[in-house]
């Protein structure tokens, strides 16, 4: 398995207004069908995917946010939320649903995939990627 | 005369709706859709200067698009007022104008 590399999926827009947040989430599960290391880091607008409560039934269009909770399904685990993207924005932690994988190395315990983390370590998961695909 | 104006850009990615609360005239409403609904978001980064610009105007979001992406209307700057599809088309026909800031 050498040739596994570590793509992440940088997500900037808000959901609905722009299909970006939609194709991202299509790819991201193409992505880990293909057992490539996944990571998707949530900056300025894209906090606003993960918004918990979300109905859709108003404006016609489908709500996708129940599927990121299909990610740890996939064995995505890592969903990073940038903090100071969130607090610009009135938002906390509170805020976001819920996305949890079984940890395979700890006798499947489920986990929380979504870790709301610093803008420098943002960076860091950023110069860490071999591949970035930005939306 | 008066203008019912619409944004539907969030504030934090465009300057849109500032562009259109510096342009709008006392009495004119200024109607928040699409992604332009987090620019009625309380407690945000946003919440001073769009308080403060939009002291004249008379401010609007659009409850369907809010609740799609998960905001309940609790949050929104106090004097915002959510209206519906019908409540658009009543702004529409009630002022002389609408302008679109894209």
């Amino acid at each position: 398995m050498s040739d596994v590399k570590k793509f992440l999926y940088v997500n900037r827009r808000a959901p609905y207004g722009t299909i970006y947040a939609l194709e991202s989430l299509e790819v991201v599960l193409i992505g880990a069908a293909f057992e490539q290391d996944v990571a998707l880091a949530f900056v300025d607008d894209g906090v606003f995917q993960l918004t918990k409560g979300q109905n859709t039934d108003g404006i016609g269009v489908k709500n996708f946010s129940p599927t990121f909770r299909a990610l740890g399904d996939y064995d995505v685990q890592k969903l990073f939320v940038e903090r100071e993207s969130l607090e610009e924005r009135g938002l906390s932690e509170d805020d976001l649903i819920e996305v949890v994988y079984e940890d395979e190395d700890d006798d499947w315990e489920e986990k929380p995939a979504i870790h709301v983390v610093s803008r420098a370590e943002i960076s860091d998961v950023m110069a860490g990627a071999d591949v970035v695909l930005s939306f | 005369m008066s203008t019912l104006h619409t944004v539907n850009k969030s504030p934090f990615a465009t300057q849109a709706l500032i562009s259109c609360l510096n342009h709008a005239k006392s009495g004119d409403a200024v109607l928040m859709i699409e992604d332009g609904v987090y620019g009625g978001l309380g407690g945000t980064g946003m919440t001073e200067i769009v308080t403060e610009l939009g002291k004249s105007v008379s401010l609007y979001v659009l409850a369907p698009d809010l609740a799609a992406r998960g905001i309940d209307t609790n949050r929104l700057i106090d004097g915002i007022e959510g209206v519906d599809y019908a409540g658009f088309v009543d702004l529409v026909a009630k002022h002389d104008r609408t302008q679109s800031w894209l």
